[in-house]
């Protein structure tokens, strides 16, 4: 545990003191309750939370200010891989759940039970199983196809969020299809439509249930790290994003970089959240 | 004038093998306001789902202005645009009361059509409701809508489903004043389904009874409430129990 881990050899005796004071603290609880120490004043190497969490706020807004070339550079590559990888899974996935919404076929079920898992499934695996298919030693190697993409490479980050996030995108939307009101089809044909504008009507209807399934699919892959680690590997002005970034510096005790990036990510994912809802004309409303 | 009345032979309708409507033979005529009477359940709304082409019998045929509708053969597009179907329920989509009313037209690719659409608004007595969400509406001014949403179409049948079985006196009236304008300013051809005797009374000028899948009586209008041939018919019109 991190309490139990070297002072950093920069920290200096004193410092090293309030550790030995703060690790007493901690385990306090365990003897007595009244001694519990209040989230403030845990302290990591002589800093509290609150600090650290301030800290990361304030270089967060400086990183943003200064447009700082390495965090736009992750920025941008995050945003990148992760709205590529919305598009191919929004491309199949959508599709998917309407037929599945729509249609009754023999193994629809076994379909759905695939799709089911498929939004369970540790994207850690996927990425491994990603990494494994792309490998030299793995089975597409040998047929060397242009298309193919290469460990280590954005694109093969953005095969493994692809995969893990057109299980929810297709679930969701089959689900939204299926909450349409069932007499609309009927009613869309009495009034003289196709089987395609009968469709496009039901697509219409769970429009925001489709749009939520978009943002469930974003939110799985912007924030997921250890499918785009394994194939991506974190390489500097390569593969780098915001969530591998985020790991390194704390590895490195870089806690405020750490911790801006983390804010960065975060606002980032609240902004597109607000982007659809205010294109679904929603946010105003009660 | 074209002859376009429903003319349906030997007609059977089965599902999961059990046999859900019989009709021998029956003819709509153009022009005129038809009414199908029968308990819940009997199988009037499936005769009108067939009359409305969507869904085949299991055999029998309906032919249609010289076409020939059966379980082999669909029913061309343009054809299935000349009847349409106002449910029970009302089935209105998340856009305005004009959107909705000029949908069936911008199915049939006519989007110029907002006079129209706004004219017929005012036909139903919702003129000023254009602009609103039509999820805003209560249920009669709902219906209103799906009959204007029928009634700017170029029909040559307007089948209704208990157009008016949820609603109350007053829009009961409404309905049933604006379908008997239409038939009388487009001869509009009515097929009216539904469990109200009275309503059939005041409102068709012939009347089909279904009990239990089978076509047992069609007269017209004062033949069937007042000399019924079948004593069925005549117990359901005095309101006894005949199922």
């Amino acid at each position: 545990m991190w309490w139990d881990t070297a002072t950093p050899p920069s920290v200096g005796k004193e410092m090293r003191q309030s550790v030995q004071v703060e690790r007493r603290a901690l385990w306090t609880p365990f003897f007595c309750v009244a001694q519990t120490p209040k989230v403030w004043e845990v302290r990591f190497w002589g800093r509290s939370v609150i600090d650290e969490i301030l800290r990361g706020l304030v270089e967060a807004i400086r990183l943003i200010a200064t447009r700082d070339p390495d965090v736009v550079e992750i920025v941008v590559l995050s945003l990148r891989v992760t709205g590529t990888a919305l598009l191919f899974s929004s491309l199949i996935g959508i599709p998917l759940g309407v037929v599945l919404g729509l249609t009754r076929f023999v193994g629809r079920k076994l379909v759905i039970a695939f799709l089911y898992t498929g939004m369970g499934f540790p994207p850690v695996v996927i990425g491994l199983l990603v990494y494994l298919m792309l490998s030299r030693s793995g089975p597409l190697a040998p047929l060397d196809l242009p298309w193919i993409p290469q460990l280590f490479t954005p694109t093969a980050m953005i095969t493994a969020q692809s995969i893990i996030s057109f299980p929810l995108v297709a679930g969701f939307t089959m689900a939204a299809v299926m909450g349409v009101d069932p007499n609309l089809r009927q009613q869309v044909r009495a009034l003289g439509g196709n089987a395609w504008q009968t469709a496009l009507a039901i697509l219409f209807e769970a429009r925001i249930g489709i749009m939520v399934s978009m943002v469930a699919g974003f939110g799985s892959i912007i924030s997921e790290v250890g499918a785009v680690m394994l194939v991506g590997g974190n390489i500097q002005h390569s593969t780098r994003v915001l969530t591998t970034a985020i790991v390194l510096e704390t590895r490195k005790g870089d806690f405020d970089l750490a911790m801006a990036l983390g804010i960065i990510l975060l606002v980032l994912s609240f902004l597109t959240n607000l982007v659809v809802l205010q294109s679904q004309g929603k946010l105003l409303d009660d | 004038m074209t002859d376009c009345t429903f003319a349906v032979r030997n007609l059977t309708k089965t599902y999961n093998g059990r046999t859900v409507l019989r009709v021998p033979e029956l003819q709509v005529r153009c022009g005129e306001v038809f009414a199908i009477v029968g308990p819940s359940g009997a199988g009037k709304s499936t005769l009108l789902r067939l009359l409305n082409f969507l869904e085949p019998p299991s055999t029998g045929t309906i032919r249609f202005r010289e076409t020939v509708f059966d379980a082999k053969k669909p029913m061309p597009l343009a054809l299935r645009r000349r009847v349409t179907t106002v449910f029970q329920r009302p089935v209105l989509l998340s856009r305005s009361v004009a959107d909705n009313v000029g949908y069936g037209l911008s199915l049939r690719g006519r989007r110029d059509a907002k006079e129209l659409v706004q004219d017929t608004l005012e036909k139903v007595g919702l003129g000023s409701f254009a602009s609103q969400p039509a999820r805003t509406l209560s249920g009669g001014e709902a219906q209103r809508v799906a009959l204007a949403r029928a009634m700017v179409l170029e029909l040559d049948a307007l089948l209704l489903d208990e157009p008016t079985a949820n609603l109350d006196p007053y829009n009961v009236g409404l309905i049933e004043d604006i379908v008997k304008g239409l038939n009388e300013e487009k001869k509009t051809t009515i097929v009216l389904v539904t469990h109200n005797v009275f309503q059939a009374r005041r409102m068709a000028d012939r009347v089909a009874l279904i009990l239990e899948g089978e076509l047992v009586e069609l007269a017209d209008v004062a033949a069937f409430f007042e000399s019924p041939r079948e004593p069925r018919t005549a117990a359901f019109v005095r309101g006894d129990m005949v199922y």
